[in-house]
């Protein structure tokens, strides 16, 4: 009979309690939180459904998911495609010491809040910026980018492309380059080479670079509030106005407790994806 | 060869002396700083309330330190509120549509208006300001007020132009229209528009308000964005937004002293009066000093400070505060149509009955307008 690892199962314990205290604890919570009942501005405990009821029955719940998930979506394929070209520049054609200090450089927007760094956005993308003026000394524009998706989706690119570079650089650097060595004996073209051989090595870390994506631009609030101007309002957004008005918490968990679910079923879906063998 | 002591008594006296003293002298600082430690009051105001502009001078007078609390919304200021154990705050800034849900719940003392100069107030309904007195018995003064209008950019719009809200829906203004995202400035305009003015824009019935909502969606085309008090300063200071709706002065006023060619009127379907006002919470137990800083905020030269006040200036509402804006700042006073005989007089706006007060809905609960706000929000 094999006697439990205690070694093993002491060092995995700090892990399991912080996640079920950072973690599951507050999903519980939260869930629990969506049933109960808001009466003159204070939460009382219940178990009624007229939370989900009305959240559920509201189109411009359905709007604002549908428009998120678009979004998001649309900031995941972006990010994925705008940083696999640096990326693969950086794990096959510069030196290791110029790919730590580039990797350095990229961490360094982290150093800065990143309310700051969107708010810098207003500057250079505002009608009279400087985009705009550049733009105009070539004959172009004025273009409105502010208070759009396009603004929204710079401010995902802000917040996420730095983190999904690294990701993919790292996972690159870390494909057999005899595996590569071997696909052009065989005589595979550059891109073949790429997406038959480079592209399934690390395939992991390039899932893992679209999920973290994926969930940062699904749950921001600050670009599509501050470069989206709100229009149409996002999930977080609407947590943010359910809650000012009428202090209803519990709804504004129901929102969350929808975004926790498409979170959840998307990042298992794509890490199911990612470690699933070829046949 | 001598043979020396290496540390004589004396010297070993001495220098444990020094070093007592030395490391007692934090304890000591301390100790006397904690005598004279200054008297926090907690609290709860609009941004701005409790900045050094307003407060740093009756601090210094009276050695208490102001701790705010910041809020944006009356929603906001219930909530702080009710998540926060009695006694967190002593003294509220609130609206007074607001206020009134305060005395209901029984949150704020009462107060003598025998201890404010109630004759000096310029208005009479600042007197008996709806919501601030309950069963004749007063609970929160009136400090300050503003109007929501039409506010604008001077490039683009004329003063003309501004003169009706219909020019939100002019075609030059197309995404260029923005909103400060509370529901209740921006519906109470657009029922104004409808010409629901009597009794309140806010008292409409069923058919009205479905009138309200038909109007405020044909907007939506117009929409540029929906912004929070940072966003609408700086959309309205990079020419982002020409227009803005349900704002006022608050905002203009602050941009226009930086120079932005932006500025704010009432139109002739009238205008929302937002109106501040303090009251005491029952659980303080510094009442006696929050009380003497009500008294402040209502004298001349409190008055003067709300009306200056960086975070967003507010009308005075006392002749002897007007007088004094009159003396030590012409300009700011020129500027707001604080100066008697003024055709924009604020006074004379709500004398001629162009001014309504900002309420909650009377016959719509207030969920039921947040909850077409938000459904505008994403038409």
């Amino acid at each position: 009979m094999n006697r439990p690892d205690v070694y093993a199962s002491t060092w995995r314990l700090p892990v399991i309690v912080w996640q079920c205290l950072f973690f599951v604890g507050p999903l519980l919570f939260m869930i629990a939180v969506s049933f109960f009942l808001v009466k003159n501005y204070r939460m009382q405990e219940a178990f009624e459904m007229a939370n989900w009821s009305r959240m559920m029955t509201r189109g411009y719940f359905w709007d604002a998911y549908w428009y998120t998930l678009g979004l998001a979506a649309a900031s995941t394929v972006l990010a994925t495609c705008l940083a696999f070209p640096a990326a693969y520049g950086l794990a096959f054609k510069v030196s290791e010491s110029t790919r730590r200090w580039i990797i350095f450089l990229l961490i360094i927007p982290f150093f800065t809040s990143y309310l700051v760094r969107t708010f810098s956005w207003y500057v250079l993308l505002a009608e009279s910026g400087v985009v705009n003026a550049i733009l105009g000394k070539l004959g172009f524009g004025p273009y409105t980018m502010l208070n759009s998706a396009f603004g929204t989706l710079v401010g995902y690119m802000t917040l996420t492309l730095p983190l999904v570079v690294i990701l993919q650089t790292l996972s690159l650097a870390n494909v057999n380059r005899s595996l590569i060595e071997a696909a052009h004996n065989l005589g595979a073209g550059r891109m073949r080479t790429i997406f038959t051989v480079i592209v399934p090595s690390a395939k992991v870390g390039l899932i893992i670079g679209a999920v973290f994506c994926f969930i940062l631009s699904f749950g921001d609030f600050v670009a599509p509030y501050y470069l989206g101007g709100s229009k149409p309002p996002t999930l977080p957004i609407l947590i943010i106005d359910t809650t000012k008005s009428g202090q209803q918490w519990p709804r504004a968990a129901v929102v969350a407790v929808v975004m926790m679910v498409t979170l959840l079923t998307a990042a298992f879906t794509a890490i199911t994806m990612a470690y699933r063998k070829r046949r | 060869m001598t043979d020396k002591k290496p540390f004589s008594r004396r010297q070993f006296l001495r220098t444990g002396t020094v070093a007592t003293g030395v490391l007692a002298a934090p304890m000591i600082i301390t100790s006397r700083k904690a005598l004279a430690q200054a008297v926090e009051i907690n609290m709860l105001g609009w941004y701005g309330t409790a900045e050094p502009d307003m407060v740093a001078e009756f601090e210094a007078a009276n050695n208490v330190k102001f701790v705010p609390k910041y809020y944006a919304g009356g929603d906001n200021m219930l909530a702080a509120l009710a998540q926060n154990p009695p006694g967190t705050f002593d003294l509220i800034h609130t609206d007074a549509e607001y206020a009134q849900l305060l005395i209901d719940s029984e949150l704020v003392d009462e107060l003598d208006p025998s201890d404010y100069p109630m004759d000096d107030l310029m208005h009479d309904d600042f007197r008996n300001f709806p919501g601030h007195w309950k069963d004749g018995k007063l609970y929160s003064l009136i400090t300050r007020y503003g109007h929501l209008g039409v506010s604008y950019n001077k490039d683009a719009v004329t003063r003309e132009e501004a003169m009706t809200y219909n020019v939100f829906w002019d075609e030059k203004l197309k995404g260029k229209v923005g909103h400060f995202d509370w529901h209740l400035p921006t519906l109470g305009q657009m029922s104004l528009l409808n010409g629901n003015n009597d009794p309140s824009p806010f008292d409409i019935d069923e058919a009205a308000w479905s009138a309200v909502q038909e109007k405020t969606l044909s907007l939506k085309p117009q929409v540029g964005g929906y912004f929070d008090f940072g966003g609408t300063f700086a959309s309205l200071k990079n020419g982002e937004m020409l227009a803005m709706v349900g704002i006022g002065d608050w905002v203009t006023g602050i941009l226009e002293r930086d120079g932005a060619p932006v500025s704010s009127v009432v139109p002739e379907e009238g205008g929302i009066q937002w109106t501040e006002s303090y009251s005491v919470v029952s659980t303080s137990t510094k009442k006696d000093i929050v009380k003497k800083y009500i008294e402040y905020t209502i004298s001349p030269e409190g008055q003067v400070k709300s009306a200056q006040m960086l975070g967003y200036p507010g009308f005075a509402v006392t002749h002897g505060g007007r007088a004094l804006l009159n003396e030590v700042d012409p300009a700011e006073a020129q500027r707001t149509g604080q100066v008697d005989g003024d055709p924009n007089d604020p006074v004379k706006l709500i004398s001629d009955g162009r001014i309504h007060y900002r309420k909650v809905p009377a016959q719509q609960s207030l969920e039921d307008w947040n909850d077409f706000w938000s459904e505008y929000k994403n038409a």
